[in-house]
């Protein structure tokens, strides 16, 4: 052996999916200690080639090595064994179990569940990583955050000699991801190999040692992560050159509308029962704004209210200090509308992509075509279908359009990469040709290079006409495209931002609140 | 200190699956008070809930069966139809056979038919990958095919040894009760409560307190997540099949000791009742939720309602299958309004 702290060892790994060859001949390395970052475009294959090293998916070509010895791991539980242990991006844990359960069940000897001592021990691991959960709690009644930090306490007490966290982070904020952080290097110090899979650059620049790039499923190469600055990481993984990023706005050119037309929607004391308080909100043609806050400080919620996704309360307003109800809460071109439910919204022009594509977007089982045209047969009607040629049309206009990676039209959405998935959800919507779009994290969970692309044409459908509402986690994505910014915190519009007031600091004082 | 950190009251510390028991039991004690208040007489001897546990035992060893199915997410419709299978087959074996066959060979021809079922139903549903409703949909077609191939007239079964053990009545000191003219009636349960009762135990510590039963409830949760937990799904979900279909033999031969003849027209629809009275008992029909002693009181609900019936003078078959259509109904309600007020007090 060349090299004694070699750990884990994979060489020539192949994969092929009906119609994509998702990893062609891809070799990876880890230590012992070392914080491995595994980067990539959506559909690079990081995920695919995880999903091979834990069994969820048979290889079909190549040899892992583990402590020099070839492996062969068919299930995730052959993986568990071995010492792999794993945090994948979704959250993979049984909602309907106890927090404690999740983190024992399918390993450990015998086949009797000590419910005492693992509640025990459970606790002592939430304590110790400061988890604001019990052990006996039924995890579907905690938080998506900590949820995700369950998995993790269930992936580190495991034991492992090898930690892959594919996307551990993007549910959890700040604190939490420093928590983290705190775990792996510790992790690093017992010598413990990690695989970390993240699309936020800073943290593998904070965390990690090394990098690894793929692309289009084959290997781009192994980097010391003080040899690679970010700049040339990005063209790695993008295979060319950056676009300067911070210039796109000033590319596509702005619509030129005229200041005195009647707003596209415009709403007063607008509220739902999802506990958003009131707020007044109005958009203009061609306009890209954007609300902006920290997670779960009702950024989406907004937005569901807008679409009708969620019940909309009617609005008060206060007259001579009688509260009267709003005749004419909701305007659209000067016009009062009543929205009420998703349907009249899209009766109304207004399309909204959710933010989570898996839950409220794609049908997963139908082609990528049946997707597509799926709102428009909505709005037409069930029993007027589209001809094969009109959807096969529509659908190879849209693939074309927003250079969708597919086999073909026919291919079942599920098979497509995250970013792709999204892209098929934006034409389902562009197709209908809305006046008023809303993109709820439409980039959450992809690459940059189709973050840049689905930038690049919300500015683009803006000089077009189109109004757009843009929500996205990150804060530099919304000043590249956003030209006005709503601010909310704690479930309430806390401020207004526009023009020179456009930047990050001045964002951060408003969430934060003042001085 | 611990909990002053957790959003929300104790609402939010139970689990669907203790919430739904919990309202379950609650919904049968308030309805057998009721009948004690209101139709008095029969329903203050403890004889009437003995009587309703003696017919029924069957009914409620299939319910268990049924409920580890639809615990991991499945559904097994033939089990009425392997119980009367089962049933018509034990008959023919000790009446028809030359000399009367063995009681205990009987026993045996009934778990054989049930894990015979189980097996091949478990078989095709977790290895071959085909709907649990299709796979078992053919099954009871199959299993009542088979029951008038068997035999087709309904016959009594006289084997002396058998008839012993159907009579059996285990005493149960203290509850009888004294006619007007002072005669001593004791309070009595027949074997196959005995069974039942067993059963629910031995269930109730399975899903409790294994691993196997733990991966049931992984398994109806989120078949996904449950593989990625290093949770065997396949095997996970054929031996709840496997256990099921095993139910189901027993179940037939409790049913048998019951009724104590053979009929083509035995148990007929009997999965449809043990399906129902899961629900009732808190069983989610999504998998991942349920509880085996709330089965046991869905199925005591579901008889009590119809001995209701019966004594309000309703006796015709289709007044019990209305009230048990309107039970479910009202169960499903309260099931998802509570389930629905929880997730709203929860995500917020």
């Amino acid at each position: 052996m060349e090299n004694d702290n070699r750990l884990l060892e994979m060489h020539g790994i192949v994969k092929t999916f009906p119609g994509v060859r998702a990893l062609q001949n891809v070799d990876f390395f880890l230590n012992r200690g070392e914080i491995h970052a595994l980067m990539g475009e959506n559909g690079a294959g990081k995920s695919t080639l995880i999903k091979v090293l834990t069994g969820v998916y048979p290889k079909d070509g190549g040899t892992i090595l583990l402590d020099g010895k070839a492996v062969a791991i068919h299930s995730p539980s052959d993986a568990q064994k071995l010492g792999i242990s794993t945090v994948y991006q979704e959250i993979t844990l049984c909602p309907n179990l106890t927090v404690a359960e999740n983190m024992y069940i399918g390993r450990g000897k015998g086949s009797l569940t000590k419910w005492a001592k693992m509640n025990a021990d459970a606790n002592k691991i939430l304590r110790k990583l400061d988890i604001p959960a019990v052990a006996n709690m039924q995890l579907g009644n905690c938080s998506i955050a900590v949820q995700q930090m369950v998995a993790i306490a269930r992936a580190v007490d495991m034991d492992a000699k090898v930690l892959i966290l594919d996307e551990p982070t993007s549910s959890l904020d700040e604190q939490e991801v420093e928590k983290l952080f705190g775990l792996m290097r510790d992790l690093k110090a017992l010598g413990v190999g990690i695989i970390f899979v993240t699309h936020f650059l800073d943290q593998v620049y904070e965390v990690c040692d090394k990098i690894t790039v793929l692309r289009d499923g084959q290997l781009v190469g192994e980097y010391e992560i003080k040899d690679l600055p970010r700049v040339k990481l990005v063209a790695k993984m993008l295979g060319k050159e950056m676009d300067d990023l911070s210039d796109i706005k000033g590319e596509s050119g702005t619509y030129e509308g005229d200041d005195t037309d009647l707003p596209v929607y415009e709403a007063q004391q607008l509220q739902s029962n999802a506990g958003i308080k009131p707020f007044d909100f109005y958009i203009r043609k061609g306009e890209v704004n954007g609300f902006t806050g920290l997670l779960g400080s009702g950024r989406s919620e907004c937005v569901r209210t807008i679409f009708g996704a969620d019940r909309v309360l009617p609005g008060k307003k206060n007259v001579n200090g009688k509260l009267v109800k709003i005749k004419d809460q909701i305007k659209m071109n000067g016009k009062r509308v009543k929205i009420k439910n998703p349907r009249s919204a899209m009766k109304n022009g207004i399309a909204y992509l959710p933010e989570d594509r898996k839950i409220d977007g794609i049908v997963g089982d139908l082609s990528v075509r049946d997707n597509i045209i799926l709102a428009l047969q909505v709005m037409k009607g069930f029993f007027k279908p589209f001809t094969k040629a009109q959807a096969y049309a529509f659908a190879d206009e849209y693939i074309k359009k927003l250079n969708i990676k597919t086999a073909s039209a026919d291919t079942p959405v599920k098979s497509l990469s995250g970013g792709n998935q999204q892209k098929v959800i934006l034409a389902r919507w562009l197709l209908m040709n809305p006046q008023y779009l809303i993109l709820d994290e439409p980039t959450r969970g992809i690459d940059v290079g189709t973050k840049v692309d689905i930038q690049k044409l919300v500015l683009e459908l803006a000089s077009g006409g189109m109004s757009i509402t843009f929500i996205s986690s990150e804060t530099d994505e919304m000043l590249r495209t956003c030209s006005r910014l709503i601010v909310m915190r704690d479930r309430k519009v806390v401020g207004e931002l526009s023009g020179d007031d456009l930047t990050q600091s001045m964002i951060m004082s408003t969430i934060a609140g003042g001085e | 200190m611990k909990e002053k950190k957790l959003k929300g009251g104790i609402f939010n510390r139970v689990s669907d699956t203790n919430l739904l028991f919990f309202i379950t039991v609650v919904i049968f004690f308030l309805m057998y008070i009721g009948a004690v208040v209101f139709r008095g007489g029969g329903f203050s001897k403890p004889q009437t809930l003995f009587d309703i546990l003696n017919s029924n035992a069957g009914l409620i060893i299939v319910a268990l069966g049924l409920s580890v199915v639809m615990i991991t997410g499945g559904i097994d419709i033939s089990v009425g139809g392997v119980v009367g299978l089962v049933t018509m087959c034990c008959a023919v074996y000790l009446d028809k056979t030359p000399g009367g066959g063995n009681v205990y060979v009987s026993m045996l021809i009934a778990v054989g038919i049930g894990l015979a079922f189980g097996l091949v139903q478990g078989f095709l549903v977790a290895y071959c990958d085909i709907q649990p409703f299709i796979v078992t949909l053919a099954g009871m077609f199959f299993a009542r095919g088979m029951t008038t191939i068997v035999h087709t007239k309904p016959f009594n079964v006289e084997n002396s040894a058998f008839q012993k053990l159907k009579n059996t009545r285990i005493e149960i000191p203290g509850l009888g009760w004294y006619t007007k003219k002072g005669i001593y009636f004791p309070a009595y349960i027949e074997i196959g409560v005995v069974v039942a009762l067993a059963l629910v135990v031995i269930l109730f510590i399975v899903l409790r307190y294994t691993k196997l039963g733990r991966a049931f409830y992984a398994v109806g949760g989120n078949k996904q997540s449950a593989l990625m937990l290093g949770i065997n799904v396949k095997r996970t979900k054929f031996l709840s099949h496997v256990i099921c279909g095993v139910l189901a033999g027993i179940a037939g031969y409790v049913y048998f000791l019951n009724v104590g003849s053979g009929s083509v027209s035995h148990a007929t629809g009997m999965e449809m009742n043990a399906i129902a009275s899961a629900i009732i008992g808190g069983t989610m029909l999504t998998g991942g939720v349920g509880n085996i002693v709330g089965t046991l009181f869905g199925v005591l609900s579901l008889c009590t309602i119809q001995k209701i019936v019966a004594s309000a003078g309703l006796g015709e078959a289709w007044w019990t299958g209305i009230t048990i259509a309107a039970m479910l109904c009202l169960f499903l309600l309260i099931q998802s309004v509570v389930i629905r007020l929880k997730k709203r007090t929860l995500k917020v």
